[in-house]
């Protein structure tokens, strides 16, 4: 993947900060999960975040939707602050579009009934409007055929395709995808990442959760190491992972990159 | 093309090999019989054994119920003969059985409705794929068949105006809901019906309107009176069931608080207490000149009672959702109520069919219980009728309670049946 670098720097990063987070703190009961957050995410940024298991990546991305609460400090999206009020969270999640690990899409539902049910239920789309985009989104990742089968029918791979393709149903302006290929067998994983790097090419705001570091040098501008839930470092790929100053960061690369 | 060597290194298998037939005598009836009832010395004397009890009970029973059986000739009949079944006892006493003390001009009324909830029945159960259903809609078509030949003759029978108007309200209701139904399908008409049938029920069983007569709930009885009690037990428990279930896992304090204390307390007394208070000690408590139907009492009593059980029933399948679910509902931006109706909910109801259906069953055998406040339900009319001086025989209780036990197994192994079904129907193949 290291030929499409260049790729890079062809990617429009707007001035427009689209996520902006001050002094966030959060705990699990006494425990300090993340610790004075401070980030700022411009519109059509593709970041990645990485570090060990337990840094409080996932949790960081799961507040950016308010999946987690925060006890201090501020979060803002798209200019709405998230606070308790419910108007809020709900305008919020309807700009920002989530993808799992464990896909978490709908057993019961067919993929095309699995695109649709937002639109229709939550932006109060017509069924007719929103098979239409779910089929076109459906192509986007390449699976319109699977559109009346059971996920339960799907291959790993083919099931996080319909759950990017749920997403976008919603037209997020942000993207966000914790650790989308753990669960993956390897044949799998390219064909999502492939899908993830289509998506950033066309400029939508990702921060992505994931040991993917292929993905990282190909299409992010920034990526973020995380250590017990610190912000430890973060720079543009070419220089983090060439030339990573913390020690940390540095111990962290020797030991995912070296197999 | 196989291998012989297993240490070969290389390309092992070139050609994909041949799909043989298994070997014979494990399949077939022969193989069949030789793995389940002759596998072993032990299990070839079990079988025999088996064979023998059989052959010993079959035959007295088939004779008892059937063959010896006095089919026809009223009481006379049935003393010539005291050690076979009197059917001719059920025969006599079948409309008493049916509608209790009923008004016998307005028995019509009842017709009407049982009709509608057994073709409502025959509507929910679609034209199947499966080898399993198609034998047994086509039975249930015929009994819905034969029952409205029987009712239309009746109708003609007793030509009442506004009972031919209401009838044929009635099949322009059902056609069209039929006709939308078979474009929308089946189970949201299902639902539908489910919503308006106790409505539309309650005014034609009850009177009062429409010109009709009102038939005090007293009168009410047989097997009517034990289907008013579990349908509305089972159509009043499903959603309290559900809400009770959400306040339990609710993550308001006060909320949980409150339905744990409501579902633990009816969950925790015997149904009898609850009926004999709800009829009994229920008055001493009211101010004068407030009176509350009897009937009404009981049916409260049991739909509180049995929502207690289906809530815990629920929370059973709640916990079986993973937090995926919510989450990704979430994500989407569903509200609560959204999330739960149109994630949560359904899934987590699919997975408790079984339970669901079982506190149904429980529930409709349950309501034989009302007889110990006097209501005069299946199980009490014929007991009544037993005791009735002219057919004091030795075969007419042991007669009654057969029919009584055949009535409960048809309609319990008949949920039983559209449970299995609907599992079948809404299996999506999903292991997560």
């Amino acid at each position: 993947m290291n030929e499409n670098t260049q790729d890079n720097s062809q990617l429009n990063v707007s001035d427009e900060v689209t996520i902006r987070i001050e002094n966030m703190n959060k705990w699990y009961g006494n425990f300090h999960v993340l610790k004075d957050i401070n980030l700022e995410v411009n519109r059509g940024e593709r970041i990645v975040v990485c570090g060990p298991s337990g840094s409080g990546k996932s949790t960081l991305i799961r507040c950016l939707n308010r999946l987690e609460e925060h006890q201090a400090g501020h979060i803002y999206v798209d200019n709405i602050e998230l606070t308790n009020n419910l108007k809020n969270i709900d305008a919020i999640r309807r700009e920002v579009g989530m993808c799992f690990q464990h896909f978490n899409l709908f057993p019961h539902l067919t993929v095309l009934e699995n695109c649709t049910l937002a639109p229709i239920w939550v932006k109060k789309m017509s069924k007719k409007d929103a098979t239409e985009a779910a089929m076109h989104f459906l192509e986007r990742v390449k699976i319109p055929e699977q559109a009346n089968k059971f996920p339960g029918q799907l291959s790993g791979g083919q099931q996080q395709r319909v759950a990017i393709a749920r997403s976008l149903c919603m037209s997020p302006k942000i993207m966000l995808f914790d650790e989308p290929t753990s669960a993956l067998d390897p044949e799998m994983i390219k064909e999502v990442l492939d899908t993830m790097v289509e998506l950033a090419h066309e400029g939508m705001t990702m921060i992505c959760v994931t040991h993917e570091m292929g993905f990282a040098k190909t299409v992010a501008n920034r990526v973020i190491f995380m250590d017990q839930g610190q912000i430890i470092e973060q720079n543009e790929p070419n220089e983090f992972f060439d030339n990573p100053q913390h020690e940390r960061t540095q111990l962290f690369l020797s030991q995912i990159i070296d197999h | 093309m196989s291998n012989k060597n297993p240490n070969k290194m290389g390309v092992v298998n070139l050609l994909p090999l041949p799909e043989l037939a298994p070997p014979g005598n494990t399949v077939g009836a022969v193989g069949w019989m030789k793995n389940n009832l002759f596998s072993s010395p032990l299990n070839s004397i079990l079988t025999l054994l088996g064979l023998a009890l059989l052959y010993i009970l079959i035959p007295p029973v088939l004779n008892w119920t059937m063959f010896d059986a006095v089919w026809s000739g009223g009481s006379e009949a049935c003393k010539a003969n005291p050690d076979a079944a009197c059917w001719t006892f059920a025969g006599e006493w079948w409309e008493f059985f049916i509608y209790g003390f009923y008004d016998k001009t307005q028995r019509w009324r009842v017709d009407l409705v049982l009709w509608a909830l057994y073709v409502w029945v025959a509507f929910i159960i679609p034209e199947n794929e499966s080898r399993a259903t198609r034998p047994t809609s086509t039975i249930l078509g015929f009994v819905i068949a034969g029952l409205s030949v029987l009712f239309i003759s009746m109708a003609i029978k007793h030509n009442i105006p506004t009972m031919w108007l209401l009838i044929g309200a009635m099949v322009v209701i059902g056609t069209v809901l039929w006709a939308w139904g078979l474009k929308n399908g089946r189970s949201r008409v299902g639902i539908i019906v489910l919503v308006l049938f106790p409505i539309i029920a309650y005014f034609l069983l009850g009177g009062g309107t429409l010109g009709l007569s009102v038939v005090n709930t007293n009168d009410w009885g047989g097997f009517l009176l034990t289907l008013v009690i579990a349908i509305t037990g089972i159509v009043a428990s499903l959603p309290l069931g559900v809400l009770l279930a959400l306040g339990r896992r609710s993550e308001m304090p006060v909320l949980r608080m409150v339905s744990t204390l409501f579902i633990e307390f009816w969950r925790g007394v015997p149904l009898i207490t609850v009926l004999f208070m709800a009829s009994f000690m229920l008055p001493l408590f009211m101010s004068k000149g407030v009176t509350i139907d009897q009937l009404l009492r009981a049916l409260i009593g049991v739909a509180l009672f049995s929502s207690a059980y289906m809530a815990e029933v629920i929370r059973g399948g709640l916990q079986a959702i993973p937090k995926g679910q919510y989450e990704g509902a979430q994500s989407l931006g569903l509200s609560f109520w959204k999330m739960m109706g149109l994630i949560v909910m359904p899934q987590a109801l699919k997975i408790v069919i079984p339970g669901i259906v079982s506190t149904f069953i429980g529930l409709f055998k349950d309501t034989t219980l009302v007889l110990i406040i006097g209501l005069l339900d299946f199980l009490n009319s014929v007991q009544t009728a037993t005791t009735n001086p002219e057919w004091s025989i030795k075969s007419v209780p042991y007669t009654g309670y057969v029919l009584v036990a055949l009535v409960f197994w048809v309609h319990c192994y008949g949920m039983a049946w559209y449970s299995r079904h609907l599992e079948n129907k809404l299996d999506t193949g999903h292991k997560r």
